[in-house]
Formats: C-alpha cells, sequence, structure tokens
C-alpha cells in the first residue's frame, strides 16, 4: 500500500477550508465593516470589488462539505449533526449576504436599505457561527458508537463565543486589506485609518486563543510545549510578529496589496497554528482521519478527479481574478 | 427518535429541496438559451439577439444568485438532517457530490463573473466561452446530482460490508438503471419549464400592447422550443414509467392506483379518484378498462404488481403520488396542446394577434415549474417508506435530533425562503415587466446595467424598435 489515502484527502480539504477562508474571508469582511462606510458610493464600489467573483469564492466552501462527505462520511455525519444549530445560522447568513450582491442593486431607491442591513446582519452571521464551529470543534465532540452524543447546544461555550467574535475580526481585517488593495482614494484612505486598530485587536485574538486552548487541553499543551515540537514550532509565533510587524509599517507607505497579501501569510500562520493543535484528528479528540476515512473505493474515486480539476481550477478562477484585475471606482458599474 | 421529528426534518428537507429545484430549473433552461441568444447575435449580428441577450441576462443573474443560495443550503442538509444516511451511504452519494462541485459548481461560479460583468472587458469571442461554460456546467451538475438521486432510487454497482455501503463499480453506480430516463426527463423539464416561462413573459407585453420586434421574437423562440420539446417530454416521461415498473413497482402501482390483480383481467387506468389507505381501494374512481395494461404491458390482459402485494409497511403513501402524478401529467398534456395551438396560430399568421393565445400562454406560465415539483414529489414519496431503495429506511437515515430543535430550524428557514425569495422573484418579474431594451454600450466598463443604476440611454426611439419588423427572422 503506496498511496495514504486519507491523509492525501485531509490535505485537501485543509486547502479548501483555507481557500475558503481567505477569499470568502474578505467578501464577508466588506460586509462586516459595511456599517463604518453609509455613504451609497463607497457601498457600490465596496460590493462591485466582490461581486464578479464572490460566487467562485463560496464554492470552496461546497468544496470542503463535499470533500468531507465523500472521503469521511463519518466526520460528516457527526460534526454536521453536533453542529447543526450554527451550522444552519451560518448558511442563513450566507443565504441574506448572497442575494444582496444582486438584490441590493434592484432594489428600489427606498428600499435598497434593507438589502444593505441584510448583507451585513448576514455577513457577520456566517462569520462569527464559523467562528462558533470553529472553537466548538477545537473544543471537541463527545461520539459514541459513530454518533454524536451531546445535546443540542453543547457548541455555547465561552471559548467558541470567543473564536466566532475572533473569527469576524479577522475577516473585517482581509476585507479592509483587500479593499486598500481594490480602491483609492478616500475609501481607501479611510480603509489604512481602519486598519491598524483591526490588527492589532486580531493579533490579541491570536495571542488569546494560543493561551486558551493550551490551557484548557492539556494534550494540546503536550504537544506544542514538549521538547523537540517545541523547537519545530517555534518558527509560528515568531512569524505572526514579523507578519505584524511588516504589516504595520506597509500600512505607513502609500500600501497597494502589501497589506493583504501580508495579511493572508497573518491567516495562514493562524490556521497553522490551529492545525498542529488538533493534527491528526478529524473529530477531535479521539477519531483520527484514518479513523474516519471512507472505503478507499470511494477516496480513490473522487482523488483523480480532485487532482486532475482543481489546478484547472485554480487557473480558471485565477484569469477571471485576471480580467478584474485593477482599481474598482465609483461610477465602474459593475452592476 | 420519535416520529415527530422524524416527519419534521422530511418537512424540512420536502421544503429547501422543493425551494431549490425552482431556481436550477430556470438556471439550467435560461443559460442553454443565453448560449444560443449570443451565438445567433455573433453569427447574424442582428442587434435583436443581443438585446434579448442582456435582458435575460438580468434576470438570469437574480435568479442564480438564489439557485446558489438554496443549494448551498442542500449541500449540508444531509449531514445536519440525515447523518445516518450520510454515514452509511456517504462512501457513494459523497464522491458524487464531490466531482459536482469539482467539474460544474466551480466552472459556473468561475466563468459566471465573466458572463455576467464581462462584456466590455474579454473579446466577444471569449465573453461567449464564458457562457457556454457556465451552460455547460449547470447540465453537468445536473448529471451529477440526478445520478446521486438515481443511485437512492435504484442502487446499483455496490455491496454492504459491516452495515456500510461500499462503492464496488462506479460505472454501475453512476449508470444506475433510472439514470439515463432521470437525467433526459429533468433536462428537458427545465427547458419545458423555461420555454414556458419565456413565452408567459412576451405574453404578458402582448397584453400590454407591447409588440415590439424583441418580444415577438422570444415568444416565437419560446413556442418553437415548446412544440419541440413537450412531445418528447411525453415519450421520455412513458419510457421512464416503464423502467419504473421494471424496478421500483411499489411506486409504480401507487402512481396507477392499483390496488389489487384480478385473475384474468386487464387493468384499468385510474383516471381519477381517491386512493384510500386503510380499504385499500379507489373511492370515487373513474376507470377506463384495460387502458393500464395497455399502457405500461403493451398488451389487452397484461397485468402488474399491485399495491396488496407489498406488506403495508412497504407501500408508499399513496394519494400524494397517485395525484402529484397525475397533475404532472396533466400539465404535460396541457403543455402539448399550448404548443400545437400557437404553431397552429404561426401556420395561419396568428401568432402575435391573438390574445386568447396569449392568455393562454401567460397562464401556463409557471406551469413547468409546477410539473417539476409535482413530478419530483411523486418521485421521492413514491420511493418511501425507503431512502435508498430496499437497502435502507427512511426512519434509519435520520439525525437522532429532537423535535425542539428541528421545529425552530424548519420556522426560520420557512420565515426567511419566503421573505428572501419572495422578494428575489419580484425582482425577477419586475425586471421582465421593463422588457427588453436596446442595448447602447456605456461608456465605462460595465455591463448589466440594472435598474438601480443610471441605464444607458437609448439613441434609438423604442418605437423604431417597435416598427422594426425585420423579415430575416423567419417568423411567419
Ligand atoms: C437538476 C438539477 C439540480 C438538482 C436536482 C439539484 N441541483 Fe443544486 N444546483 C443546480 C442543479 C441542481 C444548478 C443548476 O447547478 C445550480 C442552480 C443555480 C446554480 O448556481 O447552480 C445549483 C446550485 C447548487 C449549489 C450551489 C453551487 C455554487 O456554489 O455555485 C449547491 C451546493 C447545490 N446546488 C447542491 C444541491 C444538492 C445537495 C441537491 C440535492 C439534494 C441539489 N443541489 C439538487
Ligand atoms: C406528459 C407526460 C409525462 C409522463 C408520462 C411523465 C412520467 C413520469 C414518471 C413515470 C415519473 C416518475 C419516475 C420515477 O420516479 O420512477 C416522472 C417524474 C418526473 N417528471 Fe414526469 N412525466 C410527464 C411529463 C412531465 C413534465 C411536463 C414535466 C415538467 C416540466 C415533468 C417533470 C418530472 C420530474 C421533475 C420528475 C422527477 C424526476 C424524475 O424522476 O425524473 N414530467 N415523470
Ligand atoms: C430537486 C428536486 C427534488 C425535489 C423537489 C425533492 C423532493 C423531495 C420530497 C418531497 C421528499 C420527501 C418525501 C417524503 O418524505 O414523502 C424528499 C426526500 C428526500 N430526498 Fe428529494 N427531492 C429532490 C431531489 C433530491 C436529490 C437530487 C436528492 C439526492 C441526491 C434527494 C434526496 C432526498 C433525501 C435524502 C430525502 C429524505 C429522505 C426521505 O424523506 O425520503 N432529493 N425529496
Amino acid at each position: 500500500m503506496g498511496i495514504d489515502l486519507p491523509l492525501l484527502w485531509a490535505i485537501i480539504i485543509l486547502f479548501g477550508v483555507f481557500m475558503y477562508v481567505v477569499l470568502d474571508g474578505f467578501d464577508l469582511g466588506i460586509g462586516i465593516l459595511f456599517p463604518f462606510f453609509p455613504d451609497k458610493t463607497d457601498r457600490d464600489v465596496m460590493m462591485n470589488t466582490v461581486a464578479p467573483v464572490w460566487d467562485g469564492n463560496e464554492t470552496w466552501l461546497v468544496l470542503g462539505g463535499a470533500g468531507l462527505l465523500a472521503a469521511f462520511p463519518l466526520a460528516y455525519s457527526v460534526i454536521l449533526d453536533a453542529f447543526m444549530l450554527p451550522l444552519i445560522f451560518m448558511l442563513l447568513g450566507l443565504v441574506f449576504r448572497g442575494v444582496a450582491f444582486e438584490f441590493r442593486f434592484k432594489a428600489s431607491e427606498r428600499r435598497r436599505h434593507w438589502w444593505d442591513k441584510g448583507f451585513i446582519a448576514g455577513s457577520i452571521c456566517a462569520a462569527f457561527f464559523q467562528g462558533v464551529t470553529l472553537g466548538g470543534f477545537i473544543d471537541g465532540v463527545h461520539v459514541v458508537e459513530r454518533t454524536y452524543s451531546g445535546g443540542a447546544l453543547e457548541w455555547l461555550k465561552p471559548f467558541s463565543v470567543f473564536t466566532g467574535i475572533g473569527l469576524v475580526i479577522a475577516y473585517a481585517l482581509l476585507g479592509c486589506t483587500w479593499l486598500i488593495f481594490k480602491t483609492d482614494g478616500k475609501l481607501q484612505e479611510n480603509m489604512i485609518r481602519v486598519a491598524r486598530p483591526l490588527l492589532l485587536t486580531v493579533l490579541a485574538v491570536i495571542g488569546l486563543i494560543s493561551l486558551w486552548t493550551p490551557l484548557s487541553h492539556p494534550e494540546i499543551a503536550d504537544r506544542w510545549f514538549a521538547v523537540p515540537n517545541l523547537f519545530y514550532f517555534m518558527p509560528v509565533p515568531v512569524l505572526v510578529l514579523l507578519a505584524t510587524w511588516a504589516t504595520w509599517r506597509q500600512l505607513g507607505q502609500q500600501p497597494h496589496a502589501g497589506p493583504f497579501l501580508l495579511t493572508l501569510c497573518l491567516v495562514f500562520l493562524g490556521y497553522s497554528g490551529l492545525g498542529i493543535s488538533v493534527w491528526p484528528y478529524i473529530i477531535p479528540p479521539d477519531i483520527t482521519i484514518w479513523d474516519a476515512a471512507a472505503p478507499p473505493q470511494s477516496q480513490g474515486f473522487a482523488l483523480v478527479g480532485a487532482l486532475l480539476i482543481i489546478p484547472l481550477i485554480l487557473m480558471y478562477t485565477a484569469w477571471s481574478y485576471y480580467v478584474f484585475r485593477g482599481k474598482v471606482r465609483p461610477g465602474d458599474g459593475y452592476h | 427518535m420519535d416520529i415527530d421529528a422524524l416527519l419534521l426534518a422530511r418537512i424540512q428537507f420536502a421544503f429547501t429541496i422543493s425551494f431549490h429545484i425552482i431556481f436550477p430549473a430556470i438556471t439550467i433552461g435560461l443559460a442553454s438559451y443565453l448560449a444560443v441568444l449570443e451565438g445567433l447575435w455573433l453569427k447574424t449580428r442582428n442587434p435583436l439577439y443581443r438585446d434579448l441577450y442582456h435582458f435575460w441576462i438580468k434576470i438570469f443573474s437574480v435568479n442564480f444568485g438564489m439557485g446558489v443560495v438554496s443549494g448551498l443550503v442542500m449541500a449540508y442538509q444531509f449531514g445536519t438532517n440525515w447523518s445516518f444516511f450520510s454515514d452509511f451511504a456517504g462512501s457513494i452519494t459523497g464522491p458524487l457530490l464531490a466531482y459536482e462541485v469539482l467539474t460544474a459548481f466551480f466552472l459556473e461560479a468561475g466563468f459566471l463573473g465573466v458572463m455576467l460583468f464581462g462584456w466590455n472587458r474579454v473579446g466577444p469571442g471569449l465573453h461567449f466561452f464564458s457562457t457556454i461554460m457556465v451552460a455547460l456546467g449547470t447540465l453537468i451538475s445536473s448529471t451529477w446530482i440526478l445520478a446521486s438521486n438515481s443511485w437512492m432510487q435504484t442502487p446499483a454497482g455496490y455491496e454492504i460490508v459491516d452495515g456500510r455501503v461500499i462503492p464496488v463499480d462506479w460505472l454501475a453506480v453512476i449508470f444506475n438503471p433510472s439514470f439515463p430516463y432521470r437525467l433526459t426527463h429533468m433536462v428537458l423539464a427545465a427547458f419545458l419549464a423555461t420555454a414556458l416561462f419565456v413565452g408567459a413573459s412576451a405574453a404578458w407585453h402582448f397584453l400590454k400592447g407591447n409588440k415590439s420586434a424583441a418580444v415577438k421574437k422570444m415568444f416565437s423562440m419560446a413556442m418553437g422550443m415548446l412544440l419541440l420539446v413537450a412531445p418528447i417530454q411525453a415519450l421520455v416521461g412513458d419510457q421512464h414509467g416503464l423502467n419504473t415498473l421494471e424496478h421500483q413497482p411499489a411506486k409504480l402501482a401507487a402512481i396507477e392506483g392499483h390496488w389489487e390483480n384480478k385473475p384474468g383481467e386487464g387493468v384499468p387506468l385510474v383516471v381519477f379518484g381517491w386512493p384510500d389507505m386503510e380499504e385499500e381501494r379507489n373511492r370515487f374512481a373513474l376507470e377506463i378498462p384495460h387502458l393500464g395494461s395497455l399502457i405500461l404491458t403493451h398488451s389487452w390482459e397484461g397485468q402488474f404488481k399491485s399495491l396488496k402485494e407489498f406488506p403495508p409497511e412497504d407501500r408508499p403513501f399513496v394519494p400524494i403520488v397517485f395525484w402529484s402524478f397525475r397533475v404532472m401529467v396533466g400539465l404535460g398534456l396541457l403543455m402539448i396542446a399550448l404548443a400545437v395551438w400557437a404553431n397552429w396560430a404561426r401556420w395561419r399568421g396568428r401568432l402575435y394577434e391573438s390574445s386568447r393565445l396569449h392568455k393562454a400562454a401567460l397562464v401556463m406560465g409557471p406551469a413547468g415549474l409546477i410539473a417539476i415539483l409535482a413530478g419530483w414529489f411523486t418521485t421521492e414519496t413514491g420511493r418511501q417508506p425507503w431512502v435508498v431503495y430496499n437497502v435502507m429506511r427512511t426512519a434509519d437515515a435520520v439525525s437522532p435530533h429532537g423535535a425542539i430543535e428541528l421545529g425552530v430550524t424548519l420556522a426560520l428557514f420557512v420565515v426567511v425562503y419566503f421573505f428572501v425569495f419572495g422578494a428575489g422573484i419580484v425582482y425577477m418579474l419586475k425586471l421582465i415587466a421593463k422588457g427588453p431594451q436596446p442595448y447602447e454600450p456605456k461608456p465605462e466598463p460595465s455591463d448589466a446595467g440594472s435598474p438601480g443604476e443610471p441605464v444607458a440611454t437609448a439613441r434609438r426611439p423604442i418605437s423604431a424598435a417597435m416598427h422594426d419588423r425585420s423579415t430575416h427572422f423567419g417568423d411567419q
């Protein structure tokens, strides 16, 4: 047996979820920033920076779900069962967020504010409940005989609420730096002003989560602080500080794409940190990716498609971003 | 797991999927229609096609947005509501859904941006290519999801090891016995629903007195499409029924309201009636002797399995199956009638004149969507009490949630869906009411102008377009 199929699939799903966090992260971030930019022209521009690409961004979430069902049906059924309520709230948030892109431009002047509010509430709600699910997931899920055995509200804990708020702020930073990249003039200046406080808050959130998880989970503490590991993992926090510092500097000097790219690094580091804490469990604290794997016939069949098609997807997605490259300005009515 | 929770989970699934399918049906049809319009525009350079393209793409974009968000919900419902089913059969439905995401959803999403907003950003060839990719994506999507659903109806190519499904032959899984029928039937249904929708939009404008060349063109195209597809759909449906007779006899018996075989006698066709599950017979039945045998066995006295040959706990809920099937077939026959009438009127040169025809076309606007829902209700309710036919019972598939969570989330879905999709449908109807406008490129790189925005002002008076009775459309 040469190929470790569950391992490959875990990597694909981690990659898909990461793409989702990064790409839909800045979409959702724009919705989270909306309340601070009440001007209609600003809002039009903000929306138009993502209108042509948001659907593709969201599709990574579908890939995450479908990939999980295909490769780890047990994990899909247990995790979705355990987090039914936050996931449904997230989905309903995404409903409002998704339709707002079209409806906002089709609504009459008088009704438009409804869809602005729907966009804001939907984005915040989706981001928050994603974070809650993440926090609850790290905290662990009770499983007895392949079935979720906890209650309907087990995900509702201080830690998961905190990760929920943390993710909202992280997405806001992503959205903010994306807009610094895609806009200019007054709107860009305003975004630069918001970016620094956001950046510091994100750093604080990352710091708090890094303390909270090992403190409440001895096995996670062991993983990080046992001797050889400590040295391997040391670069993660160091790089986090470095990336924050570089972003801070960039923001001071007529920034363009820099802050966005650096924020991506930051998100990637945070994501790896969480990965290190959880690996190789797909349903923490006991079920590993190998325990939950679908039969090799299923994983192998889907793997062929994934390996052949994902590069293609990345290519035409990149092309579509390329078509809509450059700054978006008022009156650039894509709509 | 109590019965209430099971019922609520089923209602929740039926509610969310029924809303979802309405949008894909129109997406599938309109995407292909748009590809045809753009192709004709590039080929003939007749501005009518371009104007129609820009008119329908706005409606398409609103509809697509609703299809995406309602579909996103579906992808998670399998896990939230049917976790035992997902664990049991995820090794088959999962890879099929994964392929759908990889080959279809990304394709649609990747090219959608360019299709909607790229008219002035890429060359005409690339733009046309994007439209085609989106249309192709919708068809690929139908293929995978129907393979998955058909496998649940007529499972093949698998074995069960340790209480879980293991795929042994993927070709047999995908090309399971009912798949070709279901795929053809559903794609044609989407085309029909769209043709009726486009035709009704045109008819509405006719009745309002707007007989512009663009409106005529779309009416003509819609009625042509209807004539082509509606009869084929009836033939495909007939074959589909024969396939069901072979693989899901209990469902077919329910469709026919066929309770028992009398020795040596042909089976009648029950046109109407009320199937009574308690008394195991049809009340108030109107029957045509021997016609049931004739249709299903192609012989005068042929018999097929009746409901009483199945134990009561293996029978679906007959009234829904029986009636939803009749609604679908009835509407299908009305569609054929409309198609014949319209094209007869075309032949007589009255296609754009007969206001009775236009009224009929308007009334038939939602018929395609209603038939689709009716068809799915027949199929899915007829499969009961199984989720995977003869393999797993629905009652064993459901997640162990309490009735309270399911009730609350169902209520949320109902409120949100009616509010959001209700508003979306109003926007679509408003866009339709505006009618096709002559398209003028804006100075800015932009496209798909929307009513909320300043739209390019027509330099050409609209009346010119209305009297533009060009001859090269070959309508008459
Ligand atoms: C016959 C066609 C058909 C059927 C039976 C279904 N769908 Fe669907 N679905 C489509 C045809 C389609 C489509 C045409 O491809 C859509 C409609 C609008 C769109 O964006 O794509 C779509 C969208 C869509 C999306 C959003 C895709 C995106 O992000 O772009 C998801 C996740 C699903 N569907 C999932 C499902 C699931 C889990 C179904 C079954 C329970 C289902 N669909 C039934
Ligand atoms: C006019 C004659 C028609 C016949 C004889 C017919 C026959 C059938 C049969 C037998 C089924 C059930 C298949 C099964 O699950 O075993 C079915 C399902 C269905 N029908 Fe029809 N049908 C007709 C017209 C239509 C029309 C006009 C539409 C829509 C525009 C439609 C849409 C559907 C859909 C969406 C399904 C469910 C999916 C499927 O199983 O394919 N049908 N049809
Ligand atoms: C798109 C059109 C569809 C419609 C309108 C539809 C409709 C329905 C309805 C009405 C039920 C409830 C039946 C009952 O309980 O009596 C149901 C159940 C179900 N359907 Fe479908 N369905 C569609 C497509 C699909 C597809 C494509 C799949 C899977 C790939 C699917 C999987 C299921 C499952 C898992 C259930 C729940 C178990 C059950 O109650 O049978 N459906 N559907």
